[in-house]
C-alpha cells in the first residue's frame, strides 16, 4: 500500500527512539521523608527503532518501564531527555508539530471500560477525535460506522450503545476502532488483550492481524504474555528496570535468547505438560525496585552468570549483523573471558 | 482414603434486581486427601463462585445454595455460624488473587498471623510468634524475623503472596482453596509461587482446589483438572489425560488456542465464535451448543449428562463419541 504520508521511504524507520529518559521524582507533599534526589527511574536511556510495517513486541515484568515508554512515545507525558524521530522528522519540531504527530500515532489501553467515556455512545466516541481534527461531523459518523463494521460490530445494532452495554471483548473492539478513526500509521497496544478471556483474546488478535494488513499499520505491542508476543511480533524487545536488555527478531529472542534475563523469563513460562513440569524456578526473588536500581548491570543481583565485574560496570548495548542486540558483559569482547566459570550453556537450553 | 470435599449437584443462585443469576448449575466434584484439583474456565464460568461456596463465603441474604456440599465428611450447608467459624481456618483456608486487598493494611503481617493462630489455638503470644516465624520460613520468605514486622504495603507482590499463604496455613488446615493466586504476579514470580504451593502440598499433605484461567499454571500443579463453562463442569479428569486427550469440544478449543506452538506466526488463531451465555437466561440444552461446531439440533434442547469415559475422566457432551480425538499438545509440538 502506498501512502502519501510516507516521507522517508521504506528503509526509514517509522519511529526512532534515542536515549529516552523519564524519571518520576519522589518529592512533594505525599512523601515528606523521601530524599529530594530520589526518583523512580522508569525509563533510563532507551534506544530502539520501529520499522515501517512491522510489529514490535515489548516484554518485561511490572515496573520495567514498558508502559511509561508507551506513554512517552504517545507524548501523553513528556520525556526528561531524549528524542523521538517519526519518519525522519523530530517529534515536536517545526516540521512535525505535536498535533500532526498525534494524528499518526494512536493507542489502545488495557482497561477497555475506563478508556471509553461512559456518557457517550460508542459511535460518538469513535467520531469524536476526527471531528476535533476538523472532519465534518456527518462524515465522522459515517467513518465511525464503517469502522464499527470493520471491527466486527454491526453498526445497526451497536452504534447507539453505551460502553456498559457491551462485553469486554466488544469494548476492546470499539477502542481499536476509535484508535483507527484518525487513520494513524503507528498503533501502540499497551496490554490491549491482557484483560480478555482466552477465546475472546484470540478473536481480537485475529482482528489486529487483519486490520494491520488492510490499513498498512505498524504496531508496538506491549504485553506480559510471551505466547501472544511471539505470535504477533516480527521483532521483540525485552526490558528490565527501565532499560532495553535484548532486541531481535521474534525467532532470535525466543529460540536463541542471549541475555540471562530473557532466558529466565522464557523458562518461567508454565510447561503445559504435567509430565514435564518445571522443577526449579529460574529466578529467585522479585524484580528490584526501580527507585534504587542496582549499580553496574541492573540484572546482576538475580543473574546466575554474574561475576564481580557485573556490579561495577554497566554493559553497553551492541547488535550483531542480523540485528540481534544484547546488553550483557558476557558478550563484550574485553569482559567475555571473565565468565568462563559461569554455569554451562546446556543448563539454560 | 475418604474425600476431603464432596460437591453433589451444587447449585448457587444470586438474587439480582428482577432476575436470578444461575452462577453454578449442578457441579459434581470430589477432592481426595492430598489431591490438587484445578478448576479452570473463563470469567463468569462459576469457578470462583464454586470455590467460595465451599467456605460459604457468599452473602446469605442474596444467595441460594442447594445440593450436597461436604467438607471432611461434614455437611457445610447445615452448619451454624459457630460451626462455620470453626471450619474456616481450621479445616479449610483460602488464598486470594490480590494479597494487598486480602491483608489488613494497618497491621503488620506478623500481627495478623499471630492473631489468627491465637484465635484458633490456646497458645501464648510468644509461642504464636514462634509459630509465625516458622511459617515464614516454611513459605521461604528471606530474613523472616524482620519481615514479620513489615506492613503489607512494604512487601513486594511475591512476598505478599507468600505472607498470605503463611497466614492461610497458620491453623494447619487440611484443605487450601486458592483463587487465582498467581494471576497478578509477574512470570518469574508466578513460577516461584506455583513451585512453593507444590512443595507445601507434598510436605503437609494438603488437599488444594486451585482456581485459575491459566491452563499452564494448572498443568504445573494439578493432579486433576476440571473445566467449567456456564456454571457446570463440562469435563474433568487426570491432568495429563485431560491435557493430551480432551474430549469436550470446549476443552479442545481452549487447549488448541493455548498449547505451545499453537500460535503459529502468519496463521490465524482458531477462535470460538460468540460469547458465553447469559447466566440469568440459560438455554434449555447444552450451554455451549450455540458456539460448538459439532452441535446438532438435539444439543440445544437436551441437557447432556455426565459420562465416565475412563476412571476419573468425566465428560458432559451428547456428541462425545462423534468428536474426533485430537492431542492438542502433541499436534502443536510437531
Amino acid at each position: 500500500m502506498t501512502d502519501e504520508r510516507d516521507i522517508g521511504g521504506p528503509r526509514q524507520p517509522l519511529l526512532q527512539v534515542r536515549d529516552l529518559l523519564k524519571h518520576f521524582p519522589l518529592k512533594g507533599k505525599g512523601l515528606p521523608f523521601a530524599s529530594p534526589r530520589s526518583a523512580v527511574r522508569a525509563v533510563d536511556g532507551v534506544n530502539f527503532d520501529i520499522l515501517k510495517g512491522e510489529t514490535l513486541g515489548v516484554v518485561g515484568e511490572s515496573g520495567c518501564g514498558k508502559s511509561t515508554t508507551a506513554r512517552v512515545l504517545m507524548q501523553l507525558i513528556s520525556q526528561d531527555s531524549g528524542e523521538l524521530v517519526f519518519d525522519g522528522e523530530t517529534v515536536g519540531s517545526r516540521a512535525l508539530p505535536l498535533r500532526q504527530f498525534r494524528r499518526q500515532t494512536q493507542m489502545v489501553f488495557q482497561d477497555s471500560y475506563s478508556s471509553l467515556n461512559p456518557r457517550m455512545t460508542i459511535e460518538d466516541s469513535i467520531a469524536f477525535a476526527p471531528t476535533v481534527h476538523g472532519l465534518p461531523s456527518r462524515e465522522a459518523i459515517t467513518r465511525a460506522r464503517d469502522l464499527l463494521a470493520r471491527v466486527g460490530l454491526q453498526p445497526e445494532r451497536f452504534a447507539g450503545r453505551y460502553p456498559h452495554e457491551l462485553s469486554g471483548g466488544q469494548r476492546q473492539r470499539v477502542n481499536i476502532a476509535r484508535a483507527l478513526a484518525l487513520e494513524p500509521r503507528l498503533v501502540i497496544l499497551d496490554e490491549a488483550v491482557s484483560a480478555l478471556d482466552k477465546s475472546v483474546e484470540a478473536q481480537v488478535l485475529n482482528l489486529l492481524l487483519d486490520l494491520k494488513q488492510e490499513f498498512g499499520l505498524t504496531y508496538l505491542f506491549i504485553s506480559h504474555d510471551l505466547n501472544v508476543v511471539r505470535f504477533i511480533s516480527d521483532r521483540v524487545l525485552v526490558m528490565y528496570l527501565g532499560q532495553v536488555v535484548e532486541i531481535g527478531s521474534s525467532d532470535q529472542v525466543f529460540d536463541q535468547p542471549k541475555h540471562p534475563y530473557t532466558r529466565a523469563l522464557l523458562k518461567s513460562m508454565p510447561s503445559m505438560d504435567p509430565l514435564q513440569r518445571t522443577m526449579e524456578a529460574p529466578l529467585a526473588g522479585d524484580p528490584p525496585n526501580p527507585i534504587n536500581p542496582p549499580g553496574g548491570c541492573r540484572f546482576h543481583t538475580r543473574c546466575a552468570y554474574a561475576q564481580p565485574v557485573c556490579s561495577q560496570r554497566a554493559p553497553t548495548f551492541s547488535s550483531d549483523d542480523s540485528g540481534h542486540g544484547v546488553a550483557c558483559l558476557r558478550y563484550e569482547a574485553d569482559t567475555a573471558s571473565l565468565f568462563d566459570h559461569a554455569p554451562s550453556e546446556a543448563s539454560h537450553a | 482414603m475418604h474425600d476431603m470435599i464432596t460437591l453433589r449437584d451444587l447449585q448457587v443462585q444470586f438474587f439480582a434486581p428482577k432476575k436470578l443469576i444461575r452462577a453454578v448449575n449442578g457441579v459434581n466434584l470430589n477432592v481426595g486427601q492430598g489431591e490438587v484439583v484445578a478448576l479452570i474456565g473463563e470469567s463468569g464460568s462459576g469457578k470462583s463462585v464454586t470455590l467460595r461456596s465451599i467456605m460459604r463465603l457468599h452473602s446469605e441474604r442474596s444467595t441460594r445454595i442447594s445440593g450436597g456440599l461436604e467438607v471432611d465428611g461434614k455437611d457445610v450447608l447445615k452448619m451454624s455460624q459457630r460451626e462455620l467459624a470453626a471450619l474456616r481456618g481450621d479445616t479449610v483456608a483460602m488464598i486470594f488473587q490480590e494479597p494487598l486487598l486480602a491483608l489488613d493494611p494497618v497491621y503488620t503481617v506478623g500481627a495478623q498471623i499471630i492473631e489468627a493462630i491465637r484465635r484458633h489455638k490456646k497458645v501464648s503470644k510468644a509461642e504464636a510468634h514462634k509459630q509465625a516465624l516458622s511459617l515464614f520460613e516454611k513459605v521461604r520468605i528471606p530474613s523472616p524475623e524482620r519481615r514479620l514486622d513489615a506492613y503489607p504495603h512494604e512487601m513486594s507482590g511475591g512476598m505478599r503472596q507468600r505472607a498470605m499463604i503463611a497466614l492461610a496455613l497458620s491453623c494447619s488446615p487440611k484443605v487450601l482453596l486458592a483463587d487465582e493466586p498467581t494471576t497478578a504476579l509477574d512470570a518469574t514470580v508466578q513460577i516461584q509461587i506455583l513451585l512453593l504451593l507444590r512443595d507445601l502440598q507434598k510436605e503437609l499433605g494438603l488437599s488444594i482446589v486451585f482456581v485459575t484461567h491459566d491452563i499452564g499454571a494448572a498443568a504445573e500443579v494439578a493432579d486433576r483438572i476440571a473445566v467449567m463453562y456456564a456454571g457446570k463442569i463440562i469435563e474433568q479428569g487426570p491432568a495429563a489425560e485431560l491435557l493430551t486427550r480432551p474430549r469436550h469440544p470446549y476443552t479442545l478449543s481452549l487447549l488448541k488456542s493455548r498449547s505451545h506452538g499453537a500460535m503459529q506466526k502468519g496463521q490465524r488463531l482458531e477462535t470460538i465464535g460468540g460469547a458465553p451465555p447469559d447466566l440469568s437466561n440459560l438455554p434449555a440444552g447444552c450451554a455451549f451448543a450455540e458456539r460448538c461446531k459439532y452441535a446438532v439440533a438435539e444439543c440445544s434442547s437436551v441437557q447432556p449428562r455426565d459420562e465416565t469415559l475412563s476412571p476419573g475422566h468425566v465428560v458432559s457432551c451428547l456428541r462425545v463419541h462423534q468428536i474426533p480425538r485430537i492431542n492438542p499438545v502433541a499436534a502443536a509440538a510437531l
